[in-house]
């Protein structure tokens, strides 16, 4: 019953989230309307026991992407009135994406048919005695250990090739060194001058 | 997993631990020495001793009896010991080959080492692949340093262009072969390549799996390039610097192809009918592209590109027999073809002259006056890759050829002597240019490392007792895949 009712609140403040950020006159707002939309979905995921993946949405999307979303949105001198010009001539058309789309979406999923060895697979996501998170911990860092340290070896490759294609050591570029800095004396840069009183200092 | 279960697979992984351990601590040393020219002078050291080393573990591991780690996510049999042995080694002569080069070119960076070696660790997990996502990882590994390399040379255009297009490409390649390997993997219920044997024996018509096969061959033969997936050799290894067209010519080449024959031999052994089908076009396309489009090549990087191109045909013909047989002539053939290229590429990278490399075939006219030895080398080498009767690249061809007459493949391995005919005229051409042509000029005197490989490949090409302890290990090697 409770839970039910979460289902319902929650989706209906994704499904009018969405729509705010699509009609929303402001972009900032849109943004924050998106961020409302990806909180509500990862309430949705916890509600389906998926606990791991509500979090990844929650520290992917809203931690990192929507935050550059609206890093973009506050830098850019976008008119986005000038952009939403055409909303109401274009909207025959995009209706009729709109539709289509669903519909392939509709037909997709009444066709479904589960695989035969899916259902046994569903009967169990997890262990009984384990939460999600721990589970799939156990799965990437025993099971698929090899493969995570690959990956791990991939990016490194990754990391290593966009420095050697990129990085320039420029000559005549003044750096902080704090070493420098921590160790300057003050008798290194501070005089003390006497002078005398009415001949000035030229 | 426990502690001891874990301990037990390392201990199968020791050159991969070594090799992977080592390219972060050379990173971190050269990150931490002073002065570029010296880090790089020092980090080329140390990652070709690495490479040496770690040779000499598989040769050790060798000695034991092998097995499966992770789960059966890696294998570690004589087939896989033996190709990391020649990769190790592959990997080794490439840095030998590039040090002076790259000290030449302004180029000697600590980098170029640690992401040969991190390639060459990529291509070690390439060959002991037994799950999908093993050989995927492997491979993206591998081709990523790769792409790098080939644009190592970041301020020319050439070398820009060549790693763009290889990123590009070997990025579709890499797409093609995750959407193969996703269909594989719905229809059999199991990445791992023991669960899709299984799938493969008992519904060797399964349309979805074939769909799959389909896929994961074409993302492979993009790796051997082989026609027609070849597009990009030419371009890359003429745009590319020439040590690291080197280094594409030699192990990935050989590791890419010992994973394309385990795939095929393995997972899809039950389906032989199927992929047959796929090798023999890929062979005849590959053969007939490389020899007809090597025949007008003035650039000898070009010509390199296309010979390999035209050698993979070869090897598919091998390969396409579906036999025990057909399996180390493959490794066979691969391990000469290694050995030839890396002397070609020795002699190419002694082509300097006072205003810098050159890398026409005209510029080699009359070398047999100037450089004698040189151009006695790359006679014996030209001729070995070619083929020629006497050569142990004859050797390669005629094992090939008789394990897809065997496997009763006639009217291919007719296709194959035809354009292997046609073939010998560029490498012919190569060598009248040395031998008949007025010299044009001298070329300065070799870089030690080029020079001595040049030479050991040229002496290896023309000894005939080669080919006997090669065949030994080889046999050794390939027993137990196929059948």
């Amino acid at each position: 019953m409770l839970s039910a009712a979460a289902f319902y609140i929650l989706s209906a403040i994704a499904v009018i989230s969405a729509l705010m950020v699509v009609i929303a006159k402001n972009p900032v707002r849109a943004v924050l309307f998106l961020i409302l939309a990806f909180f509500s979905a990862a309430g949705l995921f916890v509600l389906l026991g998926a606990e791991f993946l509500a979090m990844i949405l929650v520290i992917v999307y809203v931690g990192a992407v929507a935050v550059l979303f609206l890093f973009v949105v506050m830098m850019l001198d976008i008119d986005f009135a000038q952009l939403k010009e055409g909303f109401i001539s274009h909207a025959p058309l995009g209706g009729l994406v709109a539709i289509a789309l669903a519909g392939i979406l509709a037909t997709t999923g009444l066709g479904w048919v589960s695989a035969d060895s899916a259902t046994s697979a569903l009967q169990s996501p997890t262990p009984e005695d384990m939460t999600n998170v721990a589970a799939l911990g156990a799965l990437i860092y025993d099971r698929y250990v090899l493969f995570f340290q690959l990956a791990g070896l991939v990016l490194l490759v990754a990391m290593i090739g966009a420095i050697v294609l990129t990085l320039r050591h420029r000559d005549g570029v003044k750096r902080q060194d704090m070493h420098a800095q921590v160790n300057r004396k003050r008798e290194d840069s501070v005089e003390i001058v006497d002078i005398k009183s009415g001949e000035g200092i030229g | 997993m426990t502690v001891s279960t874990l301990l037990a697979d390392l201990q199968l992984l020791t050159p991969e631990l070594v090799l992977a351990v080592g390219a972060m601590a050379l990173l971190l040393i050269g990150v931490y020495t002073k002065g570029e020219a010296k880090a790089a002078q020092r980090i080329m050291t140390l990652a070709t001793a690495l490479l040496v080393v770690t040779a000499g573990l598989s040769v050790w591991m060798a000695q034991g009896p092998g097995g499966t780690a992770f789960h059966g996510a890696f294998v570690l049999d004589s087939f896989a010991m033996y190709a990391k042995t020649v990769v190790y080694l592959a990997g080794a002569v490439a840095l030998v080959l590039a040090g002076q080069y790259l000290r030449a070119e302004q180029l000697a960076r600590f980098e170029y080492p640690v992401l040969v070696t991190l390639a060459v660790l990529g291509m070690s997990f390439m060959v002991s692949a037994n799950d999908l996502i093993t050989l995927y990882l492997g491979l993206e590994l591998q081709s990523l340093a790769l792409y790098v390399l080939a644009a190592f040379n970041r301020d020319s255009l050439r070398a820009s262009e060549a790693g763009l297009k290889y990123f590009v490409l070997g990025a579709l390649s890499s797409g093609l072969l995750l959407y193969g390997a996703s269909l594989v993997y719905g229809f059999s219920g199991s990445t791992s390549f023991d669960a899709i044997a299984v799938a493969a024996a008992e519904g060797s018509q399964n349309l979805g799996l074939v769909f799959g096969l389909v896929f994961v061959v074409a993302g492979l033969a993009f790796k051997i390039s082989a026609a027609p997936f070849h597009m990009w050799t030419p371009d890359v290894y003429e745009g590319a610097p020439t040590p690291v067209a080197a280094f594409f010519a030699t192990a990935p080449k050989l590791a890419a192809m010992v994973l394309l024959a385990r795939v095929l031999m393995e997972p899809f052994g039950p389906m032989t009918e199927q992929w047959q089908q796929i090798t023999m076009v890929m062979a005849v396309l590959s053969m007939a592209f490389g020899s007809f489009g090597a025949l007008m090549q003035s650039n000898i990087k070009r010509l390199m590109g296309y010979s390999s191109i035209g050698n993979m045909g070869y090897v598919l013909v091998g390969l396409s027999a579906g036999t025990a047989l057909g399996l180390w002539s493959v490794l066979f053939y691969m391990t000469l073809y290694v050995i030839g290229v890396a002397g070609a590429f020795a002699v190419i990278l002694s082509m300097r002259r006072s205003e810098g490399m050159v890398e026409r075939i005209e510029d080699l006219a009359g070398l047999s006056q100037t450089r004698p030895a040189l151009a006695w080398s790359m006679t014996a080498l030209m001729f070995s890759i070619g083929g020629m009767p006497f050569m142990i690249g004859f050797f390669g061809k005629l094992f090939v050829f008789y394990a897809a007459v065997q496997a009763g493949l006639i009217w291919l391995v007719i296709l194959a002597v035809i354009f292997s005919t046609i073939s010998i005229a560029y490498y012919l051409r190569v060598i009248k240019v040395i031998w008949f042509d007025e010299p044009s000029g001298d070329f300065l005197p070799a870089p030690t490392g080029a020079a001595i490989i040049s030479r050991i490949a040229a002496l290896i090409a023309v000894s005939m007792p080669v080919v006997g302890i090669i065949i030994a290990l080889v046999v050794n090697a390939g027993a137990g895949i196929g059948g």
